[in-house]
């Protein structure tokens, strides 16, 4: 077996330094009843590495990779291109197979680009402080929801009606198993909503999306200026982490916390996982924040160092009065998104969100002037909603078999809501052709006739 | 611009700092320039030629991102890396991690474009291979822990934590009953306190027997009418089989509740137990420490859980089932026939990246290896623990499973401690073991060797912790609280980290300058060092102003 | 002024005309190491004897601290906030914690008092 280096020597040397006569002797402890005789029989043994290959090779195949063909899909998760670099660099073992850096002398590494982490993330946000990251954005929105309970000692909290559904059932779950209440507003493609309306003495805070999960825009300014004067918090979550590099960043409207999905930066679409949360708050809330955090120190030497801090927050010291149970950040995946920003810096990332833009701007443009296809959107960064003529989820199984992505059906999220059933979800980034949208253009002609 | 030109001196400053391969490293916001960055646009792209339809919430003033080249960000992250450790270049023996080998192939299947360029919501037809994948994982998980159900999503093990204990609350309310407390031994781990109060259970702990294992009679006296369930790890964290585990599970379900059993160790017993042959009704399983996904400096994990007919109609959203022609994903509660899903836990379907490691992992096994697996992981640490009893002090009769645990006494009147033990074996080219944890041990060593080390690296590191426990008893303890001197850096302060804490680089944390001399390191660097302050004699219970009575 | 009395959960507090000024000890902050941050109550709230009202942490542990008699908080120290070492450097003066207005003076009476604490302290180590 290539990855246990025991021989037969090996085991029978150390069985005598230890005494034992096998090492079934050394499971003495578990009931005879529950010992199995031998490896578990109607399973597969043991296999070359090529053989693994050639069998999970074979399920990938089996998958139509959003590369090989014209692809518009986000709905939080966007394809970008990931420079080779960053890959490169993830997969050297002192980053991939080290553990979180609990022993900071041998883990200045870690804690380093963590700490390079923490302030991209807080000046992508306009936010003073950020964590070490969180599973996604859905969970970190839930983590946030929870905080602002702590911080205004309320149980209420107010959610936009569009916001991604994700986000929403996990604060919804959040809710039930943990006992809090949720004020939800419909779902409203196109239109304004009126959330402030909905704050009271006793909202711990609104939760709104920016761009929405509908794609239109927002300045949440005055929303802000609401929840401050009823004392609640707003959290603002950003599903597509490059539109920061062009739209003003919550924190400059007054967003009290600030999650989003990292993934857009530095990490591929992995079928919807492992992605990143990016959590960021005011200074003043840093005790309620959950997760891990890495802070600046020196060592013995009066050098510059980094450690793991603020860990009295946490589980494995508060236990039971943890600010949250969750003990992981996604630290590989804010490698990833730490060197690509890197790479982008201010004009490069600025200039990707403006190709973004660009490119979103010419397909709603082409997709507009198609017969019985309505663009709901006024604003949008790179991602924007098509009203089709039938319902979009037909037409883009369809499309599916040329094959062409064509974006993601509303209906695919809201099953129920007739209303939304002919809306369509269409993104493009810097990775969209001419020839794809011409192709996606030609295809929804077709199809909407 | 004067403070763009102090930023540069102090990186170069930083960078001169360099002797040999022990290279210094300024941070990434000391080294860039306006106009530089890492990445090419179109020829000829001009976004101006854009009519923007951003309304009016354009970015107005800058983000403050430094720019570099693609050679200054490669060296920078690279020079980074070397001031890690890795299980790639070091042993890691840290206790209840598992910090055993990451293949490589693993990696190279996840990268597949048919895995990791798949966008998750993508028509169904479109993705059937990899809902095959999870399918194929789920089954294994299955089989291998003789459980009818998986929930595949959760993101890592406290999440799975959680959707077990919300699954168990799914069914006490199916049944019509309110039951408000969960029992935890005192040896758990922090996340099962944690997750039980996050759910709104009360936590009641138990002690530990003399032989560091449940104590049943206790557990028997607290069960009742209002216990929802207890957690349990086992093997427990001190490495130790519950050899009253059946009897445990019996007592729980007559009392009504359930039984949940933190998987951290699994490692222990893959493939040569099934949990369900215990009694046990949910469990999560760690796909990073068990089926070697990587620990990547601390995420991303994964943590599916497999569950009792029992508990099996209520797990979250979505899962995957198959038709009998084509695979289906269960997004939406409608479409859940015969099911109570909880809910949704996190976006999206679970860590896909995470499945296709476990499984190329599991399948390079099979049901033999993985037999295998578990044989040689408890070998290795009944081989440290036979070898280092004599010197260090053992609180437990063996055989251990997984793991060997240690205490202090050994130290007894050295005025050293576990912290200390465990600096200076980071100066032998070792990583720590797990400190001050369990708790119910005093200055716990915690010592897990996995299965993909050899008898060689085992046989150095006995060599230098036998070594090691030797100078402490001869009194050489400047040596010690020295250690680690052959680091990027010395022992840090973290008193200061978290008195004033800097989280971010604002430009004026440049200078590394210390305000004070940095003197004071009482406690430092444990894993959960709530234990013992070491300059305190006194061995007072954790924490101090908890000791009512 | 009133004796130092002295709670179990190693508080103290002392009556200075009708206001009694609260800490944790000084065999508290030895044990629990540096300090680095105190989390105190709302000016006004209405406490009770044995509730938890404030919290203190060192690096790597956090403890509760506990009410040692029943009132109205009517001030915390809020020097803490800059400076949480000063509960190391004088646990018992400047590093005190909050200001109660006793609901019942002769209350604290019934903690123990300054040898009878020491005492304690010996039986916990002997």
């Amino acid at each position: 077996m290539r990855y246990l280096p025991l021989t037969k020597t090996d085991r029978d040397t150390m069985l005598q330094t230890i005494g034992a006569a096998s090492v079934d002797e050394l499971f003495l402890d578990v009931p005879a009843s529950a010992c199995l005789k031998g490896p578990i029989a109607d399973l597969p043994f043991h296999k070359p590495e090529y053989e693994v290959e050639s069998l999970v090779g074979a399920m990938a195949a089996k998958n139509v990779a959003a590369g090989s063909c014209p692809s518009f899909l986000g709905a939080g998760a966007y394809r970008h291109h990931v420079p080779a670099s960053v890959d490169h660099i993830l997969l050297r073992g002192e980053f991939l197979t080290s553990y979180t850096p609990y022993q900071p002398e041998v883990s200045q590494g870690t804690l380093q680009y963590l700490f390079e982490f923490q302030t991209q993330v807080a000046m992508l946000t306009g936010m003073e402080v950020a964590n070490a990251s969180m599973y996604d954005g859905p969970t970190a929105c839930a983590e946030a929801v929870m905080m602002a309970n702590r911080v205004t000692q309320r149980k209420r909290a107010v959610l936009s009606g569009n916001l991604h559904p994700h986000y929403r059932e996990t604060v919804e779950t959040m809710a039930r198993t943990t006992g809090f209440t949720l004020n939800e507003a419909p779902p409203s493609p196109g239109a304004l909503e009126n959330l402030s309306s909905q704050i009271d003495d006793q909202t711990s805070c609104v939760v709104v999306q920016n761009p929405d999960f509908f794609g239109r825009l927002h300045d949440y300014t005055m929303l802000a200026n609401a929840c401050q004067a009823k004392g609640a918090l707003l959290i603002v979550a950003v599903t597509e982490v490059m539109s920061l590099g062009l739209i003003k960043p919550p924190g400059e409207m007054g967003a009290d916390i600030v999650v989003a999905e990292g993934q857009g930066i530095g990490n591929g679409l992995n079928f919807g996982g492992p992605y990143l949360g990016l959590f960021t708050c005011k200074e003043k809330y840093i005790r309620q924040m959950p997760g891990r955090v890495c802070g600046q120190t020196v060592d013995a030497e009066g050098r510059r160092g980094f450690v793991l801090t603020l860990s009295t927050r946490e589980q494995h010291i508060r236990r039971e009065k943890a600010t949250s149970n969750i003990c992981t950040n996604s630290g590989l995946c804010a490698l990833a998104f730490t060197i690509h920003l890197s790479l982008l810096g201010e004009a490069g990332l600025t200039g990707l969100a403006e190709l973004n833009h660009a490119k979103a701007c010419q397909l709603a443009e082409q997709l507009a002037a198609i017969p019985g296809c309505r663009v709901l959107n006024d604003s949008f960064f790179n991602e924007f909603t098509v009203e089709l003529p039938k319902p979009a989820a037909g037409i883009v199984d369809a499309l599916a078999k040329q094959p062409i992505l064509a974006g993601v059906p509303v209906s695919r999220l809201y099953p129920d809501n007739k209303a939304m059933a002919n809306l369509l979800l269409v993104t493009a980034t810097e990775l969209t052709t001419d020839e794809d949208m011409d192709a996606l253009v030609k295809a929804l002609r077709e199809a909407c006739r | 611009m004067s403070e763009q030109g102090d930023t540069k001196a102090a990186a170069i400053a930083a960078m001169e700092a360099s002797k040999g391969i022990m290279l210094e490293e300024p941070l990434i916001f000391e080294q860039g320039a306006e106009g530089r960055t890492g990445i090419d646009f179109p020829a000829g792209f001009d976004a101006s030629k854009t009519k923007p339809r951003l309304g009016a919430t354009r970015r107005k003033g800058k983000i403050g991102l430094p720019g570099l080249s693609e050679p200054q960000v490669v060296r920078h992250f690279t020079r980074l890396s070397q001031k890690n450790f890795g299980i790639d270049s070091v042993f890691y023996p840290l206790g209840s991690c598992t910090m055993k080998h990451n293949p490589r192939l693993n990696e190279k299947m996840a990268r597949l474009p048919g895995f990791g360029d798949l966008h998750p919501l993508q028509p169904i037809s479109t993705v059937q291979g990899a809902l095959e994948l999870i399918d194929q994982l789920a089954h294994w998980l299955k089989t291998l822990t003789g459980m009818p159900a998986v929930a595949m999503v959760p993101g890592a093990g406290a999440h799975g934590e959680f959707c077990g204990m919300a699954a168990i609350k799914g069914a006490l309310a199916a049944r019509g009953e309110h039951r408000t407390k969960v029992v935890v031994p005192e040896s758990a781990h922090g996340t099962n306190p944690a997750t039980a109060a996050a759910l709104g259970f009360t936590v009641e702990t138990i002690p530990a027997t003399a032989e560091g294992r449940v104590n049943l009679d206790v557990l028997k006296s607290k069960l009742g009418p209002d216990v929802a369930a207890i957690m349990l790890t086992n093997p427990n964290t001190c490495g130790l089989f519950e050899r009253d585990i059946v009897m445990i599970a019996e007592a729980v379900h007559k009392a009504g509740a359930y039984f949940y059993c933190d998987g951290a160790n699994f490692n222990a017993i893959v493939g040569r137990v099934r949990p369900a042959d215990l009694g046990i009704d949910v469990m999560h399983i760690n796909l990073h420490k068990t089926f070697s996904t990587p620990h990547g400096g601390g995420g991303p994990g994964s943590g599916p859980v497999v569950m009792a007919e029992s508990l099996a109609p209520f797990i979250p959203l979505p899962y995957v089932t198959h038709d009998g022609k084509n695979f289906q994903l269960i997004e939406h509660a409608a479409d859940a026939k015969g099911k109570q899903p909880f809910g949704r836990m996190k976006g999206f379907h679970g860590q896909m990246g995470m499945f296709v490691r476990a499984l190329t992992y599991i399948l390079s096994h099979g049901a033999d290896g993985l037999w295998q697996v578990a044989s040689d992981a408890v070998l290795n640490a009944n081989y440290v623990l036979a070898s280092l009893k004599d010197v260090m002090s053992a609180p437990f009769e063996g055989p251990c499973m997984h793991e060997a645990l240690f205490d202090d006494r050994f130290l007894k009147d050295t005025g050293l401690s576990t912290l200390d033990m465990a600096k200076a074996l980071i100066d032998k080219g070792f990583h720590p073991m797990t400190m001050y944890f369990p708790l119910v041990v005093h200055g716990a060593f915690l010592i897990e060797p996995t299965e993909t080390e050899s008898k060689e690296t085992l046989d150095a590191f006995i060599k230098a912790m036998r070594d090691l426990a030797q100078k402490a008893k001869q009194g050489e303890t400047e040596m010690f609280r020295q250690s680690p001197r052959f680091t990027p850096r010395r022992r840090l302060d973290e008193t200061r980290a978290a008195r004033q804490p800097v989280l971010k680089w604002t430009g004026h944390n440049a200078q590394a300058a210390p305000q004070t001399a940095p003197t004071r390191h009482k406690a430092e660097n444990a894993l959960a060092q709530n234990t013992k302050s070491e300059d305190d004699d006194a061995a007072w219970a954790a924490p101090v102003l908890k000791t009512a009575s | 002024m009133a004796q130092t009395r002295f709670t179990k959960e190693h508080e103290w507090t002392r009556l200075d005309g009708d206001v009694a000024t609260c800490g944790i000890s000084d065999y508290a902050q030895k044990a629990l190491g540096d300090i680095v941050y105190v989390e105190l109550p709302p000016v006004g709230k209405k406490v009770k004897q044995g509730e938890q009202v404030a919290v203190v942490e060192s690096s790597k542990a956090a403890s509760e601290v506990y009410a040692p008699i029943d009132g109205e908080i009517v001030a915390v120290n809020d020097n803490l906030a800059g400076s949480p070492g000063t509960v190391n450097e004088a646990a018992m003066g400047d590093g005190w914690f909050f200001k109660i207005k006793p609901a019942n003076a002769e209350q604290a009476d019934q903690l123990m008092n300054e040898a009878n604490y020491q005492s304690y302290l010996k039986g916990l180590n002997p």
